[in-house]
């Protein structure tokens, strides 16, 4: 190991970003420890490096930071975070540091937060259906084990009761039913929605599975650009050298691209859009990519980072680069919301791009993929006639538009609509669809095998 | 060959590394860096300063470690071993990365494109003692069932074939040699190189006149992509863009297959490794991994070697175009290609365009879909080949106005709009009936034997497209002032052009039938629905209700003859039978 160097040279401040010259060795991406006049210590990462200039963000942010009393360290090596089976039930802070009361970790290893990319040849699809027992995710967007599937919300909006419920309900159907363990990352949200969501583990007793990384809205922002990366370390760790199944959620992205932000501004680049720097895609891309199933592994990391949409606007660039990277989405919608819809998942953008592997006889059932094809193309058609009721009034409907209206109010009000605490099973989920399709002639039912509908839909029609 | 240059960094930024002592090394030069030997490209110089794109993470690197030139452009290995192969963006075999270091990437491997061991069965197709040149067929290998690879002379290359025999080789080894006029000899190997950054020489270009079918009925019947063409499919997440490339790969009529994952998502190339050497080719019965090459370089790979993935990909299409194939190449997305270009761009410090692209963004885009085209290839015996292009493009919220979607409609002939609204109606493939175009659609009649058939398509294809668009402007009215004001025709409008959306356009990738619909078949369909509107335009003439008219039975039969098996095309033809039965039943005077 090279040996660590101090240099007391910062030449210059400038939001949380530092200038240090004078300086030998060092290396791009390592990191730093900076020490203060009364020996208080600070963490930071070099950002850049050119002949002896090095660029370092600070993330715990510059404020008190003065040029002539601080010592920069090189510990020549890149951020990491220790493991062992014992980081189980603890609670960390946005930098990898216990923040609980428990004693300190005493590492088997230490990992690299940035993990390196997974072969793409090395990676096994994933294909394991997972019951969340909501209906409008398992039967019209199914998780899958290995998937990464984020919940585009708004202020206001309850992604905090979904994601407590998904954490709470997740299971892989057929014998032994494994649990997962729980890895959660908070990222600039408030203390109260944390705590919910940790309560919530407390009381399933899913506490003893999980670990967890807070980052606060009144912690340092640009701590954040680690947080989820040290979450994402651990599930790797869980995975891929305990053989567990883990569950990521990642809460709230878009505070984490904020912080980018910041950085990138700091630095003076050409901002993308919105400000936000153009290399937002990729950088999103590490995190999100490190989802997944590899070959020969037993373990599994499943993702469902959770974002709030500025202005609801699912446009923008976080929910849009997060779209592009994602395998799918839950959108929650105001509206819905309004109208009592609980949980107000928009059915319609929504979208899981993994289901079709992961469903199915010997999965999920037979009629599954027809039943959802058939439950949108008939809620779509509703709802633009629930649309065209609310422009022109319902007298201008014909009957059959009347007819495909009250069935997306229906299937509003008793598929999409359910308690927070309400856990259906698949086969509940699937009933459900039928009986709710049962007020149209079978020859409506064109996206259903013929076959199908007479195994399946006889015992819901009312005679 | 130029003396090889040592340099040493002195910055370090992402994916740019500078160094300096790097006086008379080339632009484009392939160059290592740090003792990692990590591959690099040169993208600037400046005296004896050099700006490096390098293709892999640069953690840990800093200044004063060494950077060597090799004094080479960064070039692709041509030859047997390229089918059923998974490269990342600089051609490194990811199945071997895999055996060799694990399950992730790491850095400075250095692995050739071409298996060295493996011995290709090599036969001469011609003597010792013939003049050969640049591009000639001097023998095959048979690659794969599917593939036959003609060896062919390399560019720069002429005079006597000496020596040459049949045998096993590996790729390095000598299978004869050419005797120049100044008695210099060049030994030739089954492999050869190519810099990727040029494109590969032919004789000269040829329009594109025939179509390439891809069993895909929007496209086929109404877009149609030509041999030799170019195509481009935007759309915002989840529109089926992807799903798009995927069926073409799987199902489209080329004799091989590049397919380009460019920054995209690892499970999709998963995906298509999984499902690949099980689909068999509608043509051959062989698996259609036999036909393809795949590369990948996913979105959290180096942003550097992604830009390169599309260049590695193009000119192992050509290689194969020049040996007189037809062959198509799927890039997915072209978008991120040009974000790679942006992102050193701006580490460069180069003046930013739009959006933050650089300035040189549409004369990248539009040189890389040049290279597509029907050609003459070099070399004898006298061959026609000819490479398509299909580039997905993915711009921020969907808006077609981005600088990528622009700069790529400037160059393709054919634009498959995908649009969000249809895709959340789960109308797939969302592609816009309304927006899209094709400029090879004159070609589509040839693809039938019987020539007043494919004169009947086109009629029937441009009856199908007004009707859509009548439908567009009731939908309007509607909007407007109710159903109420329509008549009965137009009622029928709007019901037909349904049809037309829901049993023709509608395409389900996933169903095991649909997923692929043989040209035979789209045109008995078509002629199908249109019969229906035909007769039932008749019955109306005479009065009958139209409430009568959509209630016939035979109208689930319309809609399910989508899952009919293309064995069994006849029964589709059949429907129009029973069309006229039941009409002829609702008004039995009229027939
Ligand atoms: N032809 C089709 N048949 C059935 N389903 C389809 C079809 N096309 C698309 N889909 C559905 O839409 C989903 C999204 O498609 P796809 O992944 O191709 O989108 P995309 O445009 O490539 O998105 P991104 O830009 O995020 O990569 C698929 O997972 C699939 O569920
Ligand atoms: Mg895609």
């Amino acid at each position: 190991m090279p040996a660590i160097k101090e240099y007391q040279t910062v030449t210059s401040i400038s939001g949380p970003l530092m200038l240090v010259e004078m300086v030998d060795e060092a290396k791009y991406g390592h990191i730093v420890d900076i020490e203060f006049g009364d020996g208080s210590i600070r963490h930071g990462q070099i950002l850049q490096v050119e002949n002896d200039k090095v660029l370092v963000q600070v993330f715990e942010g510059t404020r008190g930071i003065d040029v002539t009393n601080s010592t920069v360290r090189f510990l020549a090596k890149p951020l990491e975070l220790a493991v062992s089976p014992d980081i189980l039930g603890r609670v960390f802070n946005g930098l990898g540091e216990p923040k609980d009361d428990g004693p300190a970790i005493i590492p088997d290893k230490r990992m690299d937060i940035n993990s390196k990319p997974i072969n793409p040849y090395a990676r096994n699809y994933p294909n394991e259906f997972i019951q969340t027992g909501i209906s409008s995710i398992d039967g019209l967007n199914p998780l899958v084990r290995g998937q990464k599937l984020p919940i585009f919300s708004g202020a206001g909006l309850p992604h905090d009761q979904i994601t407590a419920q998904i954490a709470r309900q997740a299971t892989i159907l057929g014998e032994g039913k494994e649990e997962f363990a729980v890895v959660f990352a908070a990222m600039g949200i408030t203390f109260e929605a944390a705590q919910f969501f940790i309560d919530d583990l407390h009381q399933t007793g899913a506490i003893e599975r999980a670990v967890m990384f807070i980052n606060l809205a009144n912690d340092p922002a640009i701590e954040r650009i680690a947080t989820p990366r040290f979450a994402l370390t651990a599930a790797e760790y869980l995975a891929y050298e305990l053989d567990m199944h883990v569950l990521v959620i990642l809460n709230d992205m878009t505070n984490y691209c904020e912080a980018l932000r910041e950085i990138s501004a700091a630095r003076k680049e050409v901002p993308g859009r919105r400000g936000y720097p153009g290399y937002l895609y990729t950088d999103l891309a590490t995190i999100y990519e490190r989802a997944g199933r590899i070959k020969g592994k037993k373990g599994s990391i499943t993702m469902v980072p959770v974002l709030t949409m500025p202005e609801d606007d699912k446009t923008h660039p976080v929910p849009d680069l997060t779209g592009y990277i994602t395998e799918g989405q839950i959108i929650l919608s105001r509206p819905l919301h309004r109208k009592g819809i609980s949980p107000p998942v928009d059915v319609l953008p929504s979208l899981s791009r993994l289901k079709d592997k992961g469903i199915g006889e010997g999965k999920t059932r037979e009629d599954h993929a027809d039943l959802y094809n058939q439950l949108y193309a008939a809620y779509a058609r509703g709802k633009e006639c629930q649309e065209l009721a609310t422009i022109m009034g319902e007298a201008a409907l014909s009957e059959e538009d009347k007819k495909y209206m009250t069935f997306a109010n229906k299937f509003e009000a008793r598929y999409v609509s359910q308690d927070y605490y309400e856990n259906r099973s698949i086969e509940t989920t699937l009933d459900l669809g039928w009986e709710l399709l049962s007020m149209f002639e079978n020859a409506e039912l064109k996206r259903i095998d013929v076959q199908l509908i007479e195994k399946y839909m006889p015992k819901f029609r009312k005679t | 060959m130029s003396e090889t240059k040592q340099g040493r960094i002195v910055k370090v930024a992402g994916p740019v590394v500078v160094a300096e002592g790097m006086a008379g090394a080339r632009m484009y030069d392939v160059v290592h860096v740090s003792k990692l030997n990590i591959i690099g490209e040169i993208v600037e110089l400046h005296g004896d300063l050099a700006s490096i794109q390098v293709y892999e993470e640069t953690t840990g690197i800093g200044p004063g470690e060494p950077v060597v030139d090799t004094g080479a452009p960064l070039s692709v290995e041509l030859g047997p071993g390229l089918i059923e192969s998974i490269y990342d963006g600089i051609q490194r075999p990811l199945d071997l990365l895999v055996e060799l270091e694990g399950e992730r990437m790491s850095r400075g491997s250095a692995l050739p494109g071409l298996n060295r061991e493996k011995k290709w069965h090599f036969i001469p197709t011609v003597t010792n003692g013939t003049k050969v040149g640049p591009g000639d067929i001097i023998g095959e290998v048979q690659e794969t069932m599917l593939v036959q690879h003609k060896i062919m002379v390399p560019i720069g290359v002429e005079g006597t074939l000496q020596r040459i025999n049949e045998g096993d080789y590996t790729v390095v080894e000598t299978i004869g040699v050419v005797v120049a006029d100044d008695r210099t000899e060049t030994e030739l190997k089954l492999m050869q190189e190519w810099p990727v950054r040029n494109a590969r020489q032919t004789i000269k270009r040829l329009a594109p006149n025939a179509i390439l079918v891809t069993g895909q009925r929007v496209i086929d019947t109404f877009f149609p992509i030509a041999k030799g063409g170019t195509a481009c499919v935007p759309g915002p997440f989840g529109a089926g863009k992807t799903v798009v490339q995927h069926q073409l790969a799987k199902w489209i009529d080329a004799d091989i297959v590049v397919y380009v994952g460019c920054g995209e998502r690892g499970n999709e190339m998963t995906d298509v490794l999984m499902e690949f050497p099980k689909l068999k080719d509608p043509r051959s019965g062989e698996p259609l991994m036999q036909r393809s090459v795949l590369i990948a370089n996913t979105s959290n790979m180096p942003v550097a070697a992604r830009e390169a993935s599309v260049y590695t990909g193009i000119t192992i299409a050509e290689y194969f175009r020049d040996m007189g194939y037809v062959v198509a190449l799927m890039a997915d997305s072209t978008s991120r290609w040009a974000e790679a270009m942006r992102e050193i761009s701006t580490r460069l410090e180069e003046m930013p365009a739009e959006e933050g692209y650089p300035a040189y963004l549409a004369a990248r885009i539009a040189a890389f879909y040049e290279r597509a085209g029907r050609v003459l290839c070099c070399g004898s015996p006298e061959r026609e080949g000819a490479l398509s292009i299909i580039g997905a493009v993915s711009p921020p919220g969907g808006d077609l106005s981005d600088s990528v979607v622009q700069a790529t409609l400037h160059v393709v002939k054919v634009f498959w709009s995908l649009k969000g609204e249809l895709a959340y109606k789960r109308h797939f493939p969302a592609i816009d009936w309304l927006t899209s175009y094709s400029f090879y659609k004159q070609y589509l009649k040839e693809c039938f034997e019987n020539k007043d058939q494919g004169l009947e398509m086109e009629e029937l294809t441009t009856q199908a497209m007004s009707l859509l668009e009548q439908e567009a402007e009731l939908l309007e009215i509607v909007r407007l002032v109710g159903a109420e004001a329509l008549s009965p025709k137009d009622r029928l409008a709007l019901e037909t052009s349904r049809s037309i959306r829901e049993d023709i356009l509608h395409q389900n990738a996933f169903h095991k039938v649909d997923t692929y619909t043989s040209m035979d078949k789209q045109y008995e369909m078509l002629k199908t629905v249109l019969h229906f509107h035909k007769q039932a335009l008749a019955a109306i003439e005479t009065g009958v209700e139209t409430a009568e008219i959509f209630k016939l039975p035979v109208r689930e039969e319309i809609a399910r003859a989508k899952y009919i098996p293309h064995e069994f095309v006849t029964k589709v033809a059949e429907i129009r039978d029973t069309i006229d039965e039941h009409i002829k039943q609702l008004h039995p005077s009229t027939v």
